[in-house]
C-alpha cells in the first residue's frame, strides 16, 4: 500500500465538513432521536397524555410484540408479516426478476420493441403516485376495470381483485411501478460487460442458459446486490398501496408502513407510532448493514 | 481436424460491403493467416467461421459439414479473442475447464485435463489465481489453453498478440507455431502485421477492403505480389514503387524526373507486355538496391533523406525527384546525410506492375 497524505490538514478538513454535518444533525439525527424518545411515551394528539406524556419505558414495544393476537388482522405481526410478502413478491421477485428478465431479453439489440418497453417501463416509475393509483383502481375495478373486461372477453369469470385479492393487487402493481429501475440497473451492468465475454462461452459450447449462470450472473452480481438492498429498503418503506387499497380489506393488505400511518395519525397513539417507526428504522438499518458488508466483501474478493 | 471452406461469403453490415464474395479452403492442419489493414474484414471473416456472424451470402464448410446455419456451440471450433475474454470471476482453472464443464465432464477429469494442458502451455502453477492477477503473455496462454483443453476441429485466433510487448510477443509467437505445429490442427490467424503472418504461417490470404487479394506461401508473396497493395504491404519496409514510363525504341524506362533506367535483357519481355509510352509501375524491394560508385545505365542519381542504423544493417532512405526510396544496406560505412549518391537497380529482381496496379512481369 502506499502511503497517502492528505490534502488538507485536520482543521480545515472539519471546517468543510461542517454544513454537512451540521443538516445531518438537524435533519436525521435529531428527529430520530426524537422519534425514539417519543417511541419510550405515552403521547397522543387528544387527552391528558398529549398534555403531559408519561414515560412508559418499553410498554409500547411490548404492546407491538404481544404474541398473544399478535397474528390478528390489524395487529403488528399480520403488518410484519404482509410486509415480508410483499417484499418478496414485489421487489425480489416481481421488480428485479421483470427487470433482469427484460434486461436479459433486450442484452445486445436495439429496435422498435426495446424503446416500447423501455418507455413504458419507466412511465411507470416516473407517473405521480396518485394518478397510477387512479389508473390501477380503474384498471382492477370489478365492473367497470380493464383487466376484468380482458378476462371476461377471454371466457374467464370477473374476480374483485381488490377485495377478493388485495395483497396479490398491490404486488403485482407495485413489481409494475418499480421494475423499471431495476431493469435500467441491469442493462447498464450489462452494457459493461465486453461482448466477447459471451460469445467466448457460445464458442466454447454453453448454450444460452448455461452463459447466462455461468457468466452473465456472477458478473453483474455486486450490481443484484445493490439492486436488491435498495429495493427491498424502498419496498418496505413505500406508502403507496395505501391510495390502491388503503390497508384492506380489513387489513388484508396493511403493510408496516400503512400501519405506522394507522396508529400514529389515524388514532393518533404517536409513542405507539413512534415505536413501529423505531423498529421500522432497526430493520432498514440491518438490511443497510448487511449490504454494505456484502459489497466490502464483493469489492475484497476482486 | 479438418479442411475449412469458404464458397462466395459475403457479409454486409447496412452500407458497409464488410468481406466481398470471399472463396477460400484452408487445408486440414494449415496454419493460415488472414492478413490486411485495419477495417478490411479480417474480424468479420473469422466470427463468421466461428458462427458469431451470419453470413449474408455464401456458405461455410468445416470438414464435410455444411455449417453456415450452426449456432457457434455445434462448430466444434475454438476461439482466442484479442482481449483473451477470460473470465474475472474464475480461476484460471475454471477458465481453462469451462468447455469441459458446459458438457458436463466430471470434475476430477476437468481437473486432469485442465492440468494436462497446462503444463504443456506452463501455467500449472497459476491455476489457483484469477485472470487480474496474470500477465498479458500468461493471460494469452491461458487463453489458448482454454481454446486447447477440449480439442476443437480449427482454431481460431483474432489478433492474439497485438496485447504483448515487442519481446513477450517474439516469444509467444514462436510458441505457437511450434503448438501448432505438434498438434496439426487447422488454424485460421488473424493479423494486421505483416512480419507475424509472414512467421507464423503456412499459407496467407491478403485482404483489402473485403476482397480477398492473393493467397500464397509467405515467400510466393514476397517474392511475387500480385498487384501494388500487396507489394507496398509486405515486407518492412515495403517494396519501393518508382512511377515510369516505356521506351521501346531506347528500351529504357523513363522516370518522372527524366532519369532513364536501361533495361537489359528485360526489353524483350517489357516491349511484349507494354505499348511504347506507356506508364507503369516499376517495383523493386530495398535488399536488392545497391550503391553504386558513379553513374551507369542501371543508375540513378539520389539524394540521402535518412540513414537509420538497425545492427546489421542500415536503412538508407534516399529521394529520387519527388519520390522516396528505401535502402537495406549491410555496409560499414553508410552515406551521410543529404550525400549525392548513386543508387544500382538490379533490373533482374525488379517486378513491373501495370499502371492500374496489377503484376505484368
Ligand atoms: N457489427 C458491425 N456493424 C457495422 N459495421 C461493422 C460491424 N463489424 C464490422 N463492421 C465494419 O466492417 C468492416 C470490417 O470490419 P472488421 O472488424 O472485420 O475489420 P478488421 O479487418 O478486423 O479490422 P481491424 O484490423 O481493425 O480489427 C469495417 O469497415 C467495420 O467498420
Ligand atoms: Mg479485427
Amino acid at each position: 500500500m502506499t502511503q497517502r497524505r492528505p490534502i488538507l490538514s485536520m482543521p480545515v478538513g472539519l471546517l468543510f465538513l461542517l454544513p454537512a454535518m451540521v443538516f445531518v444533525a438537524v435533519f436525521l439525527v435529531f428527529p430520530s432521536l426524537w422519534v425514539l424518545w417519543i417511541s419510550l411515551t405515552n403521547q397522543t394528539l387528544t387527552g391528558e397524555a398529549a398534555l403531559r406524556p408519561r414515560f412508559v419505558g418499553l410498554a409500547n414495544f411490548r404492546a407491538l410484540f404481544d404474541f398473544e393476537n399478535w397474528m390478528v388482522r390489524g395487529y403488528f405481526g399480520n403488518a410484519l408479516r404482509n410486509s415480508v410478502l410483499f417484499v418478496i413478491g414485489s421487489a425480489l421477485i416481481g421488480q428485479a426478476g421483470l427487470g433482469l428478465a427484460i434486461a436479459w431479453a433486450f442484452y445486445r439489440r436495439r429496435g422498435i420493441w426495446r424503446e416500447l418497453i423501455y418507455t413504458l417501463a419507466i412511465l411507470a416509475w416516473i407517473i405521480p403516485d396518485v394518478v397510477v393509483a387512479f389508473m390501477w383502481v380503474a384498471y382492477l375495478d370489478r365492473d367497470q376495470g380493464t383487466l376484468n373486461a380482458i378476462l371476461s372477453a377471454l371466457g374467464m369469470g370477473r374476480v374483485d381483485w381488490l377485495i377478493e385479492q388485495p395483497l396479490l393487487s398491490i404486488i403485482i402493481f407495485n413489481t409494475w411501478r418499480g421494475a423499471a429501475f431495476s431493469m435500467l440497473l441491469f442493462s447498464s451492468a450489462l452494457a459493461t460487460l465486453p461482448p466477447s465475454y459471451l460469445e467466448a462461452a457460445a464458442v466454447a459450447g454453453a448454450r444460452p442458459w448455461q452463459a447466462f449462470r455461468d457468466i452473465i450472473l456472477p458478473s453483474i452480481r455486486s450490481h443484484i446486490i445493490t439492486d436488491l438492498v435498495l429495493i427491498t429498503l424502498w419496498t418496505f418503506n413505500t406508502f403507496t398501496p395505501y391510495l390502491i387499497t388503503a390497508g384492506g380489506p380489513t387489513f388484508r393488505s396493511e403493510v408496516v408502513s400503512i400501519y405506522t400511518f394507522r396508529i400514529a395519525f389515524q388514532h393518533f397513539e404517536f409513542g405507539r407510532g413512534a415505536a413501529v417507526a423505531v423498529v421500522m428504522m432497526l430493520i432498514n438499518l440491518a438490511l443497510a448493514l448487511v449490504y454494505l458488508s456484502t459489497l466490502r466483501r464483493e469489492a475484497r474478493a476482486r | 481436424m479438418a479442411r475449412i471452406r469458404l464458397e462466395g461469403v459475403t457479409k454486409v453490415f447496412g452500407a458497409v460491403v464488410a468481406v466481398d464474395d470471399l472463396t477460400l479452403t484452408i487445408e486440414d492442419g494449415e496454419f493460415f493467416a488472414l492478413l490486411g489493414p485495419s477495417g478490411c474484414g479480417k474480424t468479420t471473416t473469422l466470427r463468421m467461421v466461428a458462427g458469431l456472424e451470419r453470413p449474408t451470402r455464401g456458405r461455410i464448410f468445416i470438414g464435410e459439414r455444411d455449417v453456415t446455419d450452426l449456432p457457434p456451440q455445434a462448430r466444434d471450433i475454438a476461439m482466442v479473442f484479442q482481449d483473451y475474454a477470460l473470465y474475472p470471476h474464475m480461476t484460471i482453472m475454471e477458465n481453462i475447464g469451462y468447455p469441459l464443464k458446459v458438457r458436463r465432464y466430471a470434475r476430477s477429469e476437468i481437473h486432469r485435463r485442465v492440468r494436462e494442458v497446462a503444463e504443456v502451455l506452463q501455467i500449472a502453477d497459476l491455476l489457483d489465481r484469477r485472470p487480474g492477477q496474470l500477465s498479458g503473455g500468461q493471460q494469452q496462454r491461458a487463453a489458448v489453453a482454454r481454446a486447447l483443453v477440449y480439442p476443437p476441429q480449427a482454431f481460431l485466433f483474432d489478433e492474439p498478440l497485438s496485447n504483448l510487448d515487442a519481446k513477450l510477443r517474439l516469444e509467444a509467437r514462436s510458441f505457437l507455431k511450434h503448438l501448432q505445429k505438434s498438434l496439426g490442427i487447422t488454424t485460421i490467424y488473424v493479423t494486421h502485421d505483416q512480419a507475424e503472418a509472414m512467421a507464423l504461417a503456412d499459407r496467407i490470404g491478403v485482404m483489402d477492403r473485403g476482397r480477398l487479394l492473393q493467397v500464397g506461401s509467405p515467400i510466393e508473396i514476397y517474392r511475387r505480389p500480385r498487384n501494388t497493395f500487396v507489394a507496398t504491404f509486405i515486407g518492412s519496409p515495403p517494396m519501393n514503387l518508382l512511377r515510369c514510363r516505356f521506351q521501346q525504341a531506347e528500351a529504357v524506362l523513363v522516370l518522372g524526373d527524366g532519369q532513364a533506367l536501361a533495361l537489359g535483357e528485360r526489353a524483350e519481355a517489357l516491349r511484349r507486355a507494354f505499348r511504347d509510352g506507356e506508364p507503369l509501375w516499376l517495383g523493386i524491394r530495398p535488399e536488392h538496391l545497391a550503391l553504386a560508385e558513379g553513374p551507369g545505365p542501371t543508375h540513378l542519381a539520389a539524394r540521402v533523406y535518412a540513414v537509420e542504423p538497425l545492427g546489421v544493417e542500415t536503412l538508407v532512405t534516399v529521394q529520387v525527384d519527388a519520390e522516396r526510396i528505401a535502402l537495406r544496406l549491410s555496409v560499414d560505412e553508410p552515406p551521410v546525410l543529404r550525400e549525392q549518391v548513386w543508387v544500382r537497380v538490379p533490373m533482374e529482381r525488379a517486378l513491373f506492375f501495370r499502371e492500374g496496379g496489377e503484376l505484368a512481369l
